[in-house]
């Protein structure tokens, strides 16, 4: 801001003067901060209108009452009381919500191994092996186009591979490992890990390349003077190095697959439970204080994952 | 380059390589698999080659009134893309001097990104109900409902768009030199012609990307639309509708249409940025270089 205004002032200060006048003018009619305002008020109310009060409505109607057709507003725990139905009387069998909470947990932590190793290296190819700058943005441009595409595209796109007379079943009888189609490949468990790591090993990329390009080069080649091997200086100097961007992937990719129910519910041919497809049946049943109950339980347990993953890093200094 | 690529080099490449082919792999078998001929089935071998399904859905004849849908889908699209550019141009702006709601903003944006779509989509469509419930209670019983395309749909849409756009600028502003601003006030511009001649100028290329994700991310959302967007569809959730009864290629033609129209925005979009990019390199300006 002072540097140039400086030099100025000793060279000319008539003209400093003249421009700060002028400025002041200008000054008195906006101050700083009302621009400031300004520019980012409209931004704020959309998330406050958008985003802030609706999470305010979810916590609120999830303690209120409902019937069959309609919400009562009073208070009630019967969103609560509903859905962790049978918890206690059926100890030691896990009830409906623990068990479907144990599914949706898993297919978190299957995708987000599967997606951190795919990521991790792809990034680390971008990032390291590739030198030219203009390769480096078309292949990392290969890399995002996808995700400016429709996802349920993305899921259809399986169901000629992996339907029953699909590609990869008819290849896997005309070889002679099956005689049968394996029905095991759509609508299944399978399809539904498959369908998320196809859609979101993106989220992983991206920021895992973002934290390697900011690597100083010199601390990979001063570690291999050094004595380091390949290995070493990638487990001691690279991943430790690349952390943040690791731990910001993970957060994106673990919250998107805890809340997810359209992948689910598409690739799972609607037959697999999960935490997101909860809130969608409820409302379908219009049963809205039971559905924003168990958005609360959602929104509890993903805060809680994230609070422990950003103890790692400070997500705000890496962006 | 002489010496030779290590080992793990081509192991690498050959990952790559295969992610790519997982990555576009499925997309292109269904392009392919909606030029059937009218016989043709949902897998492969193709049975005949023709136009008959793409033609069908534009006739109208298909499963959905495609044509509303893809109206709906294109209108809440651009007005998404031009609100989301405005305002995150805007709000990046203010970010480049500190100001006192800065972390509030901040941390709204990233929860924004990461609260599970549907809570959000729920907490919508509730806040929405609400406010139905009291107009009909206190104003006027006979209202239908304030929820549409154009108010909880796009307030949906932009909790997902906005914050790309934010963390957009950010990257931009990271690395513009402030200097250059400075000389043209020093040279008597107003703070808008700073911004209209010298600011906006070099970040063009950038906030074209904006728009590029701002469309995008509406044109094909679909978990916030699913509870808020209201009585009518968009075109993801009519495709999204077909996916439990689908039996023949019409649904693969429709996912061609669509993504014909991703495919031309997203050409448009580079293409308009390549051109920009070589435009500032050619005219010898070395504006933006400052700090890289």
């Amino acid at each position: 801001m002072d540097t140039s205004e400086d030099i100025l002032q000793q060279t000319s200060p008539d003209i400093v003067r003249g421009s700060q006048t002028a400025r002041r003018s200008k000054a008195a009619r906006l101050s700083p901060s009302v621009i400031s305002w300004l520019q980012a008020g409209p931004m704020m109310l959309v998330f406050l209108a958008f985003f802030l009060i609706p999470l305010v409505f979810v916590v609120i109607v999830s303690f209120w009452d409902y019937n069959e057709y309609q919400l009562l507003p009073a208070f009630s725990g019967r969103g609560y009381t509903d859905t962790f139905e049978g918890c206690i009387a059926q100890l030691p069998d896990l009830c409906t919500i623990a068990k479907t909470y144990v599914k949706t947990l898993k297919f978190c932590v299957l995708v987000w191994a599967i997606t951190l190793f795919i990521g991790f290296w792809v990034a680390y190819f971008l990032a390291f092996h590739i030198k030219s700058k203009t390769w480096q943005m078309g292949l990392s441009l290969l890399c995002t186009i996808p995700f400016w595409t429709s996802n349920v595209i993305r899921m259809i796109a399986w169901i000629p591979l992996l339907g029953r007379n699909g590609l990869v079943n008819s290849g896997l009888i005309k070889v002679g490992l099956i005689n049968q189609p394996v029905e095991w490949l759509l609508f299944s468990e399978f399809s539904v890990v498959l369908a998320l790591v196809h859609l979101f090993t993106f989220f992983m990329v991206v920021p895992i390349f973002n934290s390697m390009v900011r690597i100083d080069k010199s601390l990979i080649e001063a570690a291999y003077d050094a004595g380091a091997t390949g290995f070493q200086t990638l487990v001691n100097v690279i991943i430790p190095l690349a952390k943040p961007g690791i731990v910001i992937g993970s957060i994106f990719v673990i919250t998107i697959v805890m809340g997810d129910f359209i992948t689910i519910g598409v690739m799972g041919g609607q037959q697999i439970a999960a935490a997101g497809k909860i809130i969608e049946t409820r409302v379908n049943a219009l049963q809205f204080p039971a559905a924003a109950a168990n958005a609360v339980i959602l929104l509890v347990i993903t805060f809680m994952i994230i609070t422990m993953m950003s103890r790692i890093v400070d997500i705000k200094k890496e962006l | 380059m002489k010496e030779g690529r290590p080992r793990s080099f081509y192991v690498l490449a050959i990952f790559f390589a295969v992610y790519v082919l997982f990555l576009y792999g499925p997309m292109i078998a269904i392009y392919v698999l909606s030029f059937q001929g009218p016989q043709g089935g949902l897998t492969f071998p193709m049975n005949g080659v023709s136009t008959f399904w793409i033609s069908k859905l534009f006739q109208g004849t298909g499963i959905v009134d495609l044509g509303a849908a893809f109206r709906r889908s294109l209108l809440l699209g651009i007005v998404v893309m031009i609100t989301t550019v405005v305002l995150s141009v805007a709000a990046g702006m203010a970010f480049r001097r500190k100001f006192k709601a800065q972390s509030i903003l901040f941390y709204s944006a990233i929860a924004s990104l990461i609260v599970p779509s549907i809570i959000t989509s729920l907490g919508i469509s509730l806040e929405f109900r609400i406010i139905d419930d009291l107009i009909k209670a206190h104003w006027n019983e006979n209202f239908e409902t304030s929820m549409g395309l154009l108010t909880s749909g796009l307030g949906a849409h932009l909790t997902w768009t906005l914050p790309f756009g934010l963390l957009i600028m950010f990257a931009i502003f990271n690395r513009f030199d402030p200097r250059l601003e400075e000389a043209a006030r020093d040279l008597g511009a107003t703070p808008w012609q700073a911004f209209r001649h010298v600011v906006l100028p070099i970040i063009l290329p950038s906030v074209i990307g904006i728009g590029l994700f701002g469309f995008t991310l509406s044109w094909d959302e679909l978990a916030r639309s699913s509870q808020a967007i209201g009585a009518v569809n968009t075109l993801p959730l009519d495709l999204q509708g077909l996916t439990t009864t689908v039996t023949n290629p019409d649904i693969y033609a429709l996912g061609t249409v669509i993504s014909a129209v991703s495919f031309t925005v997203i050409t448009l979009a580079l293409g308009t940025i390549h051109v920009l990019n070589k435009r500032q390199a050619a005219k010898g300006s070395d504006a933006g270089k400052g700090l890289v």
